[in-house]
């Protein structure tokens, strides 16, 4: 076997890759954000059973949980056009992102508000809490306290999936490999080394979201 | 030369496709479990460096993008002098794929067997492989069931992105066939409900083999 590795085009072309890696950083935040958001409201729609959105959130949540991400994305991307809703292709990736996570993170919160004790719901009751400040502090907070390890789980899957985002051309970590493997005819190489940066990235929100678990949503909580 | 596609020809077009992405996620789930097993029992072996090469195996797999993984094995294997069709290379990712998450949804179940069967298999002086062959592997099994059921709908829809690489499966006849109707709006609404439709069955099978399983602990 002759070949040989030529790491050169790929150390060459750092600066793309880091800035694509941003990229997959800054729609992985702005997807969580908002997917973690839509999943409370999704959790707390199914959980109270508040009728017809439990139904709906419950349909939402079958559809997008059994069909893969990049099919979501294309419908998004390009079915959604003959609509008359057009989007650039970040838009449609953060789109799909939102969607994805908050089809998961609604049956993940959903649990953790389901193993709240009665007995903690009447005694807030019995300390004349609001219903505003019963969910707050007794329902939500423990809530993602005990969920936040599987919610951290997948953020990594969401932002390891935002790989396909490529497809649609947004200019992620992923398209960014593309473009030099394109140029370079190095594919290995430059896989390789971008399979290397998404594991980074993957230990490094690990430690972020443990982090902020530990400091805002458990913390408090006690 | 226009050919005009008909609602029927875009579902016929599907379907052939979906032979491939029913095919290929057999092949990815049942050679998966099989290479899953052995990762398995590297990862609960007494032996400290075959409990770390696997650990380290899983984590690889689970913090990469499978699109990583076969883009890997699809250039890497090409490297090695081995002519890799996109087919190959889908089933070839799409098994390490699998294996490496069955390994730690198996090991999970493996631990969630109580110690106290563990001690009282030794104290009955069982070997390690009697232990394991009848104390703790049908204990796990039953546990087991439940969550590699609901593994298999991570799989058919891992295989979607093996239409990146080049591989007709679905996804990528719905790709083609958007491009040629000018339709993606039914054609990828056809596709997730193909796929919808392979997966929501085992969704319900494992929800339902989770709440059995539950009853009878």
């Amino acid at each position: 076997m002759a070949y040989q590795f030529d790491f050169t085009p790929v150390l060459d072309n750092a600066g793309l890759l880091l800035t694509g890696a941003g990229f997959t950083l800054a729609l992985t935040a702005v997807g969580a954000v908002f997917g973690i958001g839509l999943g409370v409201l999704g959790a707390v729609c199914r959980a109270w059973k508040l009728a017809p959105f439990d139904r709906l959130f419950g349909l939402y949540v079958e559809v997008i949980r059994n069909t893969p991400f990049l099919v979501q994305l294309f419908f998004i991307f390009f079915g959604l056009p003959s609509l008359g809703v057009k989007m650039t292709e970040w838009q449609a990736a953060v789109l799909a992102m939102v969607i994805n996570l908050g089809a998961y993170s609604t049956e993940i919160i959903r649990a953790g508000i389901q193993a709240t004790p009665r007995g903690q719901l009447e005694a807030a009751e019995s300390l004349a809490m609001t219903r505003t400040q019963t969910f707050k502090h007794v329902v939500l907070r423990p809530a993602l306290a005990k969920v936040w390890p599987a919610l951290t789980s997948q953020v990594i899957i969401v932002m390891l999936g935002s790989a396909v985002c490529s497809q649609i051309a947004t200019e992620e970590l992923t398209f960014a490999a593309n473009f030099i493997q394109s140029r370079s005819f190095r594919a290995f190489e430059t896989y390789f080394v971008t399979t290397a940066i998404y594991f980074v990235m993957a230990l490094l929100i690990r430690q972020l979201l443990i982090q902020l678990g530990q400091r805002v949503v458990v913390g408090r909580a006690r | 030369m226009f050919v005009q596609f008909s609602t029927w020809d875009i579902v016929r077009n599907l379907l052939e496709g979906g032979k491939w992405t029913l095919g290929l996620s057999l092949i990815a789930f049942f050679l998966g479990g099989g290479v899953g097993l052995v990762i398995l029992f590297a990862r609960i072996a007494h032996n400290r460096l075959l409990q770390s090469l696997a650990k380290a195996y899983i984590e690889v797999f689970q913090g990469t993008p499978l699109l990583m993984q076969l883009f890997i094995v699809f250039f890497g294997l090409s490297l090695a002098g081995v002519d890799v069709s996109p087919w190959f290379a889908a089933a070839a990712g799409l098994t390490l794929f699998t294996s490496a998450y069955l390994a730690e949804i198996w090991r999970g179940c493996v631990e969630s067997v109580p110690r106290g069967q563990w001690e009282a298999s030794t104290s009955l002086a069982l070997s390690y492989p009697q232990q394991m062959r009848y104390v703790v592997l049908p204990q796990a099994l039953r546990i087991a069931i439940a969550p590699t059921v609901g593994f298999s709908v991570q799989v058919v829809k891992g295989t979607a992105v093996t239409s990146i690489i080049g591989f007709a499966e679905l996804t990528k006849t719905g790709s083609m066939l958007a491009n040629a109707t000018f339709q993606p709006f039914l054609v990828f609404g056809l596709v997730a409900a193909a796929y919808f439709i392979l997966c929501y069955p085992l969704s319900l099978y494992a929800k339902s083999l989770e709440k059995k399983f539950h009853v009878a602990r």
